[in-house]
């Protein structure tokens, strides 16, 4: 789950973390307050999507001469006159893709001075199977980008989970940023704050791009990105509340209400399959043989009746989709469940296009006869390649 | 030989009295008889289990602790059904009962845990492979885990992926080309786990009974491109086994986790066609479809 940049930063507060003082706006008429409960004479005003490149976006609606999604205000007016033209418009930047996403919540926050801008983040280096800190000199630009030109500028130190972040590391990441004096005193309460929050809560990501050295040479955490690890969330019900659900595809709000590992794409033929690796390379087959998926969906290990047909409910109700590809090899999943899934979504919401069954593994037999009795408009497959090649050509026909 | 486990293996089940324990552990026992020697559940030791094996009702004892289980049947396995929130908890107790070889079939294991988890593992001889994976089949000697039977023959060829529902692709494909397996691993699609690729990779090249290899791995980190950098290495000493591939998730969009916690091209990296690159250049025949993966090996074996 990802939060936004104001929810991030009002969490790493809670951890006595440096975060400028802000205000959350969600509606233009509230702008005015917002900004007159900041102190000026500098305000910032940075658009609250799930994304980022925001600075270099640009508003759909707006002329390519207009500024992007983080605007700085040097009065009240200037503030007020940003958040009217910001709020509700679409920004499009290098992660939304051109469709752009609607901003709906803006944040005002109180100027800093800028000194020197910093890279930090912190993730589950698997490499190494620890948390790890990412720092880099190189802070406000795109990190990718970073390592791509300059890995050498990237350092990452891994953290021992019995001992935590020690002197040690402080020291090590202190000189990786080229840390001194008050800031370098900062750091000392700094970075184990950060990885405090991060292990709490159960972040799959902290990235703060940039965190600032300002001009009196404190630090601050200047942008805040968290991601949480969705396998957690049962021990967090207090992060629940953060979660905006405007910024989440439909279908995929649908399918976690069912326990669906679901992602929607932009292909016409609709896919259910059991396991992540086989849905994948289900995707994968499809575009071998020339057609596009519309969808990953891995109905899981676990499978029963209701999960199926809500399932199919899902592939079925995307209106791109021209043809549906069950993939099942059962382990856990038992394939007569499958079968007897399929059968009773199709007749509760119909079938309006070719729909391919393959089955294999765990009472295949069983499975097939019930589909073969159903008296349902199925064509089975007997294999994975004869499957993708029989709804490939269902469709183009 | 096989690898990991044999007819002698004996395997404790954590977390044995839920549904999927039952159902699974029934399964093992009528696969060859694979020897399931207790459950283990802290509220019922003393108590016994009945599954239905075969049409006929099977017990097995249950014991409080994992340690008690060991030392009482001898186990030298233990598989864990135990659900997302004490499945950390249920490994370290296998860990800390030196229990050689844990498997962890659990989905959704918090990853801060399993990173708590690795740091454990490390200071012991334990080994543990998953979680999120479907377990390890030696054929007709010893199944632990999720895998279908019915589709494993006894044969030659060693079969270690990522992804559960591939590996009985690459089973069934190659039982179905005739080759059989020898030991077939599913080491599981979370971003921290007990085992990667290169250590079954390693006790592969050093079985005499696998004559040949299938790997599958899928988008997210690094391994495919270790373990292809430990198989050029590997080469240059003269060690070397003909080798099928095949990367899941060449059609993924970056950024978003495709059901694996694992399976996530992040950062510019992870992506299908550098991983495909890594093990080309270390003499691996990875198949564009996941339905070619017996006849690619068979291609790689002919030469």
């Amino acid at each position: 789950m990802n939060i936004h940049e104001y929810q991030a930063k009002q969490l790493l507060k809670g951890y006595g973390l440096p975060v400028a003082a802000g205000v959350p706006v969600l509606k233009a008429e509230d702008a005015e307050a917002a900004a007159r409960q900041l102190p000026g004479p500098l305000w910032v005003v940075k658009s609250q999507i799930h994304a980022g490149g925001r600075g270099k976006g640009r508003f759909k609606e707006l002329g390519a001469d207009a500024k992007g999604g983080v605007r700085l205000a040097k009065s009240v007016d200037e503030v007020i006159a940003n958040v009217g033209e910001m709020l509700g418009n679409t920004l499009v930047t290098k992660q939304t893709g051109p469709a752009g996403k609607q901003v709906n919540r803006l944040y005002i926050e109180d100027g800093a001075d800028i000194a020197r801008e910093l890279y930090l983040s912190i993730l589950v280096d698997r490499s190494v199977g620890r948390v790890a800190f990412v720092v880099s000199t190189e802070g406000g630009m795109d990190i990718e980008q970073v390592a791509h030109d300059t890995p050498e500028k990237i350092v990452t130190v891994a953290i021992d989970p019995d001992k935590g972040v020690t002197g040690r590391e402080i020291g090590v990441l202190n000189s990786a940023l080229k840390l001194e004096g008050d800031a370098a005193r900062d750091s000392v309460s700094l970075f184990p704050a950060l990885y405090k929050a991060f292990v709490e809560k159960d972040m799959s990501l902290l990235e703060v791009n940039p965190l600032i050295v300002m001009k009196d040479g404190r630090l601050r955490v200047l942008d805040a990105k968290v991601s949480f690890d969705n396998n957690a969330s049962f021990r967090h019900p207090e992060l629940e509340e953060l979660r905006d659900i405007t910024e989440e595809d439909d279908k995929e709000i649908e399918a976690s209400k069912h326990d669906l590992a679901y992602v929607a794409l932009d292909g016409n033929i609709g896919c259910m399959v059991n396991g992540a690796g086989l849905a994948m390379a289900t995707m994968d087959i499809i575009k071998l043989y020339g057609a596009e998926p519309a969808n990953f969906l891995d109905v899981g290990g676990g499978a029963n009746k209701e999960k199926v047909t809500a399932a199919f409910k899902i592939i079925t109700a995307d209106p791109a989709v021209e043809g549906i590809l069950v993939n099942i090899f059962g382990g856990i999943m038992k394939c007569d469940v499958i079968a007897e899934g399929v059968v009773a979504a199709v007749k509760e919401v119909g079938l309006k296009v070719p729909l391919v069954v393959r089955l294999e593994g765990t009472n295949v037999e069983f499975g097939k006869k019930i589909l073969r009795e159903s008296g349902l408009n199925v064509i089975p497959a007997d294999d994975l390649d004869d499957a993708a090649k029989k709804i490939v050509s269902a469709v183009k026909n | 030989m096989s690898i990991l486990i044999d007819k002698n293996t004996k395997v404790l089940v954590q977390g044995l009295t839920g549904k999927t324990g039952t159902f699974h552990t029934e399964q093992a026992l009528a696969y060859h008889g694979t020897k399931m020697v207790g459950g283990i559940h802290p509220k019922k030791g003393g108590e016994r289990w009945t599954g239905q094996v075969n049409d006929g009702p099977v017990e097995l004892p249950i014991f409080a602790s994992v340690a008690e289980g060991k030392e009482k049947t001898g186990a030298n396995a233990s598989v864990v059904y135990v659900p997302p929130a004490g499945a950390a908890e249920a490994i370290i107790e296998a860990i800390d009962a030196e229990i050689p070889l844990i498997v962890c079939i659990t989905e959704g294991i918090p990853v801060l845990d399993m990173v708590r988890v690795k740091a454990r593992l490390m200071k012991s001889k334990s080994r543990l492979i998953g979680p999120n994976c479907p377990g390890i089949v030696t054929p007709d000697e010893c199944k632990i885990g999720i895998m279908p039977g019915n589709i494993f023959r006894k044969g030659s060829v060693g079969v270690v992926s990522r992804s559960g529902t591939l590996t009985y692709e690459a089973v069934f494909q190659t039982t179905n080309e005739g080759l059989g397996q020898s030991t077939a691993v599913g080491i599981g699609g979370d971003p921290v786990k007990g085992t990667e690729f290169i250590d079954i990779l390693e006790m592969f090249l050093a079985d005499d009974e696998t004559k040949s290899i299938i790997m599958i791995g899928e988008i997210g980190g690094s391994a495919e491109e270790d373990a292809a950098q430990f198989l050029k290495d590997e080469a240059k000493r003269g060690r070397r086994k003909p080798m099928a591939g095949f990367i899941a998730g060449r059609t993924a969009p970056p950024g978003r986790t495709m059901g694996h916690a694992g399976a996530v091209i992040s950062g510019g990296k992870g992506g299908a066609e550098d991983k495909i690159a890594a093990m080309e250049s270390a003499g691996i025949k990875v198949s564009p479809s996941p339905a070619r993966l017996g006849t690619t090996l068979v291609e790689a074996i002919k030469g």
